[in-house]
């Protein structure tokens, strides 16, 4: 059994930015929106962070993936830093709030601004979605593990999920009218959440009709790119107790990748990473998947939910798809409300860090009009997907 | 196994010398996996190490070329130049050991007769001339020998 030195990490505070399909405004400046209100919200200053992580730090290659760096952060803020971390490779987007607490609990930082900024939605402009590593012209080659996607027209990560829930129809009977749930769910709640994307109703009839992307995905069981940032401030208790809010305890964190880490040659092809992060989290607690009140799972693309809620044990593995059908368990009035905010299909494709935020704003009561009835303790928050995945098991 | 004629705008692998094996074994029509010399596991992608018993000593060496289809999407969405609408990106797992997968196309058939567990065989498409020559490992339905 591990120390548990991250549960002496705690979240004090969250906070975003205006958040908007297409915004048109410089990056930077949105992602210190959003970490300037997460630092407030905890009754912080800035000169108290002491500690800063983010994902995936600099850009990438998809033209708005980050929104800024830790080094442009650090420098705009000014920051006295005794702690500081960056990077993709980690347990999805949450890895960085993970490594924070870590952090944390071995004393290296007593208050780590976490954040997650994207601005995908202006950068993509009025084109659309492009493929990863589509625009690099005609004498481009790709290298390292794109090289064994691109040349075969696929790449998207809507294409290596979308094999990932065929796998699945296919060995357990899942459908399509089971997996609009996770998409008419998400939309029925991003109809009370303000700062949500789409808001209008959805109907299975709106699903079906809409376009299919790559078999069994229709447009639907796609995220929607936006621009926004995310942050959250992870503080060591210790220093947690006379801040503007009740801290919410970091019980365990997810963190396992024990397959391969490669979309096409994990070994199970209907779970992936979500399967070894879900059972990392639960070797570390005592706690168990009934103590959970509320589930915030990635829904980048539909099935990963599905994924998410099979792998952390509110079903069995193959169950997902009976699991959600008609969608009842997962309502906000349901016995495992998800996605209250509206997930990524509907709020905007914050990246994983949303998941997070939706679970701290539910814990601490302050979700207005999509407020679970419920009283709530125990929260899940899940993010990631294929073969990159994170989650943590938050406590009130 | 023969060639596939006039192909779509593709997007080229960056050969290596650890890659060259896999990516022109079409020129001999042969599907090439580095295989451990000492305990016989395959390797992929290419990686001069065995994960098995760690032995350096691997070689390409060629397989059958028949697959089965694991899983596949009949891709719908123009993300980049490149075959017609709709095509088949499928993972195979290669006869001679299903641990080895492969990303590819489904060709020579129509999307919707695809299915999970479909035996395949590979078939070449040739890019580029020269040194910088590749052959992209496609693959196409196995024909049913009455």
């Amino acid at each position: 059994m591990a120390d548990r030195s991250w549960a002496k990490a705690c979240i004090t505070g969250v906070g975003q930015s205006e958040i908007g399909r297409r915004l048109y405004r410089d990056p930077l400046e949105l992602t210190i929106e959003g970490c300037l209100a997460a630092i407030e919200d905890a009754g912080l200053t800035v000169k108290d962070i002491d500690g800063l992580s983010t994902y995936p730090g600099m850009e990438l290659g998809n033209p708005g993936f980050s929104g800024a760096s830790a080094t442009e952060i650090h420098d705009a803020l000014r920051l006295e830093l005794d702690w500081f971390d960056s990077g993709v490779e980690t347990a999805g987007q949450l890895g960085s709030v993970i490594k924070a607490c870590i952090a944390v609990g071995a004393g290296l930082a007593k208050h780590v601004l976490c954040f997650r900024s994207v601005w995908e939605g202006t950068a993509q402009g009025s084109g659309g979605r492009q493929g990863i590593g589509a625009g690099g012209g005609g004498s481009f080659r790709a290298s390292g593990p794109l090289s064994w996607t691109l040349p075969f027209a696929a790449p998207s990560a809507a294409i290596w999920i979308a094999m990932f829930a065929q796998k699945h129809f296919h060995e357990y009977g899942t459908t399509r009218e089971q997996l609009s749930q996770i998409a008419l769910n998400a939309r029925k709640n991003a109809g009370l959440n303000p700062n949500a994307i789409y808001r209008d109703p959805m109907s299975m009839d709106d699903y079906f009709g809409a376009r299919m992307i790559s078999e069994p995905f229709c447009l639907f069981d796609c995220d929607v790119p936006c621009d926004g940032a995310t942050a959250v401030i992870v503080s060591h208790t210790d220093c947690a107790k006379d801040l503007r809010k009740k801290p919410i305890h970091v019980e365990s964190v997810g963190t396992a990748l024990r397959g391969r880490p490669s979309w096409d040659q994990f070994d199970d092809l209907t779970t992936m990473a979500t399967r070894d992060a879900a059972k990392s989290l639960w070797e570390r607690t005592d706690l168990t998947p009934k103590d959970v009140d509320i589930l915030q799972a990635y829904d980048g693309f539909s099935f990963l939910t599905l994924s998410w809620l099979e792998a952390l044990g509110f079903c069995d593995v193959g169950e997902g798809g009976p699991f959600i059908e008609g969608g009842g368990r997962i309502a906000r009035d349901g016995e495992l409300p998800l996605n209250t905010h509206g997930g990524q299909l509907s709020a905007g494709r914050l990246h994983g860090y949303g998941f997070l935020h939706e679970a701290c704003i539910q814990l601490w009561g302050e979700g207005g009009d999509r407020q679970v009835a419920k009283p709530l303790e125990i929260a899940v928050a899940a993010a990631g997907g294929g073969n990159t995945c994170g989650c943590l098991l938050l406590r009130r | 196994m023969s060639e596939v004629e006039s192909p779509p705008f593709r997007i080229l692998p960056r050969i290596t010398d650890l890659n060259r094996a896999f990516w022109t074994g079409g020129e001999r029509g042969e599907l090439v996996f580095l295989r451990c010399q000492d305990c016989g596991t395959r390797i992929h992608p290419p990686v001069t190490i065995c994960h098995e018993d760690h032995s350096r000593n691997v070689k390409p060496e060629a397989v059958s070329g028949r697959a089965k289809v694991a899983t596949f999407t009949i891709n719908h969405q123009m993300w980049m130049p490149g075959p017609e609408l709709p095509y088949v990106v499928a993972i195979v797992e290669i006869d001679e050991d299903p641990s080895i997968r492969l990303t590819t196309n489904i060709v020579g058939c129509t999307p919707e007769t695809v299915r999970v567990g479909m035996p395949v065989e590979v078939v070449f498409e040739k890019h580029s001339d020269g040194e910088a020559a590749v052959w992209l490992p496609l693959f196409k339905p196995v024909e049913e020998v009455a």
